[in-house]
């Protein structure tokens, strides 16, 4: 019951640093969603849990190397002792119990917050296509047929079902105050599920290195009231231009947000987002299938390698 | 016709000559980094010419199969290319506490550091420094004259130093991968870096990765066969046991990085498809590949750490290692465990929640016997006589910093948690946090336990004692407050950033860099005053701690054929028994010739030549690759057709060397532990036994 009552005094120092704190509040220990909430309370746990195991180290270290200093008389000198069972049992039952506790524990969390399963709201879901770009993020809404450039705008309470891809190298898509990262690859699927509890504004960015406008890839995580959500997408179909094969093609090219702003137009929008006010059929389907087609792809026709040609790269596509 | 001869090799691939052409800061300091190789290359060459040493260093060194000069040649790369290692980290962290929307670094510069700081601190810090201690002690521990196979030994230290070189000349042509330590493709493609950089690290990493697999094999073999009699394996010291453990993961871990790092060749080179995007390339192919190498390797380099800290405790608190059985057990289920783990590095796949699960709780496993480990070192200080000396500083520093990467080794080996942090600067700390206080510091504490064994004098204790506190309050200043950036979401990296929340943080960070800076100093003076005082430091007679196993019953250094007669042995801590059984420092009744490997000057052409072959390939430079290829191979199979490879070293000589060092022992005072770091301290030890019990002197 004490090694509880250690977890529980942990968990309490470990929000009273985070209260003290000053960050931008980004990040999961001051969590957004029901994810990341679960997320930070098992790391307290496993931290409480571990503790058990590695606070006597701390402690007894430095009493075992005070009371059996060489010039200390008095302390008993066994120079052949190398063995108890009772120690036996304690050191390798110990962390084995702490182990299989934390063990079960995985399982379960694992199973339960596996970013492909939905996350359950009163609220019908909300698809989103996602596709990571060099220093950028590419959003694409199926269902309303708008895309937005590092602009990720979504109602409270209702979970959002992301599908991921790449049209250039691996990147891993992280909005650290909702939920946890996941692999965006080239020619590969991936899903995430995020919901936000309330509206906020929330940074979400690459993790994966790519290249030297990594730092830039970031962009907002904007969770609104339903009616906020409508007005936003009424703007986004008002403000924005098409997002077609060709100008999908200068997007994509090797840029960071505010480069492709510079390039596209559209300085009205906040700094390195894009909006566009309808896109092309399958755009997301068409840049998945585009490395398992089974023919080669050229660098002049893949968008972040060296040699890329916009122009080539359309030409390639509508065949 | 130039490209026929030259390759790619162009004027614009001189640091010297970019940084001509366009000199801001980011340039300077890459020329200024060329300019130190340069210029330590060229002194290197008039000091050798200078004080006419070109002759001994080619004679007693670098044509030298003694695994003794091997393990100290292997230990002088690691220590150099140390260097470079904490000064890459050291721009790293002052790029990033000044990177606040920039920095004076530009971000090719920045990418170009982290790849190498990364690629140079495993494979030509961490692996050539344990790879030098275990050549330099295994052999004397388990009572052998040399490795199983000398001459393979000598490759092996050629073939990773031609690695070495050749991340050492990507600062003077060309530049090196951007890719981090790890080059996951398709970043490192043909068609996203078309440019020598990942060349660079492939081939560095290949050749130097053949060579540590036969490192591997030489050391599995060398102690499965050449223990000396007596030594059964459960009378080995636990170092040896580590080191078995050790060679196992050489063997069967090297190989999926050789293998994975030669298909991303193929695909740079000959337009395969293994990795790339189109055409059924898949670079989680790669990644798996990587980590089925990247695992087991970080256990590779820790668990012949864990060895030198149980000689190190076990020898300093005056105490038989606790719980034998429980090391050797715990050790060798860490290396089974390591290879069911790869996984975690990579939980953000998209792969299912039971195979996440899955590698998740194996992962959590291996804290299972790690546990069981510092507990016994903790059992092995209780009811000791401990003496503070520089390795158990490093001991204590390890003890407490080491148990906090364990934990949040804990953090990441779940999935959910990684989930947040993977690719975060907490993984940058978790990682330094193992690596760190666990691999350095065990080296630290090693090479400082085993100096006087192989010169022959002590380190200088002063020195010694604040490097190592300047590596454990320099290391947490740096790395700790990682943790928190990276709880925060800063990703790794990152040449910039833009949230300055982060740069308190940064800023303490630096400051621990600079600490580390400091430690290294200390070292480089420690060592100087050391051999300038080598005079009040000597300890010729051989053992200077109070040791207890083998290593300790010789001359300090040792002769080349190490043991004047192959030693009986009777028990576990052999030369602890018999130091108290009076069988110590015994005049054999008989002396033998000892039959030695000859010198052979085959390490250095694979070197040399490796080397050229390395930067033919990189440069395109085909008929250079062909070349140097071809004479490798015919040195090799010439050397096949050498029968006369030994020497014979004849008994009188052995009887002779022999007699006046026992003669020596005898006449010499023995000390006690008190007098361990004086003058006095010639490498002779009174016994110590329980106070109140009969002294056995």
């Amino acid at each position: 019951m004490r090694f509880r009552h250690v977890s529980k005094v942990m968990l309490l120092a470990g929000c009273l640093a985070l209260a003290a704190c000053n960050g931008t509040g980004d990040t999961f220990l001051l969590p957004a969603g029901p994810i990341a909430a679960a997320q930070r309370l098992e790391l307290f746990k496993i931290l409480g849990w571990t503790l058990i195991a590695i606070l006597p180290v701390f402690v007894l270290v430095p009493i075992f190397l005070w009371r059996y200093r060489y010039r200390n008389g008095k302390a008993r000198y066994t120079p052949d002792w190398d063995r108890s069972s009772v120690l036996e049992i304690l050191m390798w039952g110990v962390p084995l119990v702490i182990v299989t506790i934390l063990s079960v524990q995985l399982y379960r969390t694992t199973h339960a917050l596996d970013p492909f399963k939905p996350i359950e709201s009163d609220n019908p879901p909300l698809r989103v296509q996602v596709v990571g770009l060099d220093w950028k993020w590419l959003f694409i809404y199926p269902d309303l047929g708008i895309a937005t450039v590092n602009e990720l705008a979504f109602p409270a309470q209702t979970s959002v079902a992301l599908d991921l891809t790449t049209d250039t190298v691996m990147q891993s898509f992280l909005i650290s105050a909702l939920a946890g990262q996941i692999y965006a690859m080239p020619g590969m699927r991936t899903r995430l599920h995020i919901l936000a509890d309330a509206p906020g504004e929330f940074e979400g960015e690459n993790t994966q290195f790519n290249g030297t406008g990594f730092p830039d890839q970031r962009f907002n995580a904007i969770a609104m009231t339903p009616e906020a959500f409508d007005t936003w997408v009424a703007q986004v179909r008002s403000d924005g231009q098409a997002l077609t094969s060709d100008s999908y093609a200068v997007v994509a090219e090797a840029s960071t947000g505010v480069q492709a702003q510079q390039r596209m137009g559209g300085e009205d929008q906040p700094e390195g987002v894009l909006h566009f006010s309808s896109v092309e059929d399958d755009l997301f389907g068409t840049i998945l299938h585009r490395y398992t087609r089974g023919t080669a792809v050229p660098p002049s026709a893949q968008p972040g390698a060296t040699g890329y040609d916009p122009q080539a790269a359309t030409g390639g596509q509508s065949q | 016709m130039t490209d026929a001869i030259f390759g790619r090799l162009g004027l614009s691939s001189l640091a010297l000559w970019r940084a001509f052409e366009n000199p801001d800061l980011s340039e300077l300091i890459a020329a200024g980094a060329a300019m130190a190789v340069i210029v330590g290359g060229l002194v290197t060459v008039v000091l050798l010419t200078w004080f006419r040493l070109w002759g001994p260093l080619w004679r007693n060194w670098l044509t030298s199969v003694d695994h003794k000069r091997i393990g100290i040649m292997y230990c002088a790369l690691a220590l150099i290319m140390l260097a470079r290692g904490v000064i890459e980290g050291a721009l790293m962290r002052t790029q990033q506490a000044f990177g606040l929307h920039g920095g004076f670094l530009s971000p090719d510069h920045f990418s170009e550091l982290f790849s190498t700081h990364g690629t140079i601190m495993i494979f030509f810090v961490a692996m050539p420094f344990i790879a030098g201690v275990i050549n330099y002690v295994m052999p004397l521990q388990i009572g052998a004259r040399d490795m199983a196979f000398p001459v393979m030994n000598q490759i092996s230290l050629g073939l990773t130093a031609t690695g070495a070189a050749l991340v050492m000349i990507s600062l003077v042509l060309g530049k090196f991968s951007t890719g981090g330590w790890a080059n996951y493709p398709p970043y490192t493609g043909a068609d996203f870096q078309p440019g020598p950089g990942p060349d660079y690290w492939i081939w560095s990493i290949v050749l130097a990765g053949i060579g540590t697999t036969l490192s591997g094999i030489n050391f599995a073999v060398t102690i499965y066969k050449e223990r000396a009699p007596g030594m059964h394996f459960l009378r080995m010291p636990i170092f040896c046991w580590t080191v078995i453990c050790t060679s196992i993961i050489m063997i069967f871990a090297l190989p999926p990085l050789t293998v994975a790092a030669l298909m991303l060749a193929a695909d740079r080179y000959l337009e395969f498809h293994f990795f790339t995007n189109d055409l059924g390339g898949n670079m989680m192919n790669y990644v798996n590949l990587f980590w089925l190498f990247g695992h087991p390797e970080v256990y590779l380099l820790v668990i012949p750490a864990y060895g030198m800290f149980s000689e190190v405790i076990s020898t300093f608190s005056g105490k038989r290692i606790y719980g034998y059985m429980s090391m050797v057990y715990a050790t060798m289920s860490i290396a089974v465990l390591s290879f069911c783990v790869w996984l975690h590095h990579f939980f953000t796949m998209g792969q299912s929640a039971n195979i996440n699960a899955a590698f998740g709780i194996a992962s959590m496993a291996i804290a299972v016997p790690t546990g069981i480990k510092v507990y016994n070192w903790m059992a092995t200080i209780f009811r000791g006589r401990v003496r503070m000396t520089v390795p158990m500083i490093y001991a204590t520093g390890f003890f407490y910093l080491f148990v906090i990467g364990g934990l949040t080794g804990v953090m990441l080996a779940n999935p959910v948690i990684s989930y947040q942090v993977h690719n975060t600067l907490f993984l940058v700390a978790h990682f330094h946090n193992v690596i760190i206080p666990g691999v350095l510091f065990g080296l630290l504490a090693g090479y400082h336990y085993w100096f006087p064994k192989a010169f022959g004098f002590r380190l200088h204790e002063g020195w010694g004692r604040a490097a190592a506190l300047l590596w454990i309050v320099g290391f947490s200043f740096t790395f700790l407050p990682l943790y928190w950036l990276g709880l925060q979401g800063m990703p790794r990296r990152s040449a910039s950033f833009s949230d300055p929340s982060f740069q308190p943080m940064l800023w303490l960070a630096l400051f621990g860099a600079a600490l580390i800076v400091s430690a290294l100093t200390c070292l480089a003076i420690q060592l100087w005053v050391s051999i300038r005082n080598r005079a009040q430091l000597a300890a010729p007679l051989g053992d200077p701690w109070n040791g207890r196993a083998l290593e300790w019953s010789i001359p300090s250094p040792p002769p080349a054929y190490n043991f004047a007669m192959v030693p009986q042995v009777m028990a576990r801590d052999d030369f602890a028994e018999a130091k108290a059984d009076g069988r110590a420092y015994a005049e054999p009744e008989a002396y033998e010739d000892i039959e030695m490997p000859n010198n052979t000057a085959i390490g250095m052409i694979v070197c040399v030549f490796g080397t050229l072959l390395g930067l033919a390939l990189v440069f395109w430079i085909w008929w250079l690759a062909v070349l140097s290829l071809a004479v490798m191979l015919l040195a090799l199979i010439g050397r096949t057709f050498r029968l006369n490879v030994t020497h014979v070293i004849p008994a009188a000589q052995i009887a002779a060397e022999h007699r006046a060092w026992l003669a020596k022992v005898k006449a010499a005072p023995a000390v006690d532990r008190l007098e361990e770091t004086h003058a006095r301290n010639l490498g002779r030890a009174v016994l110590e036994r329980p106070i109140g019990s009969e002294a056995a002197q």
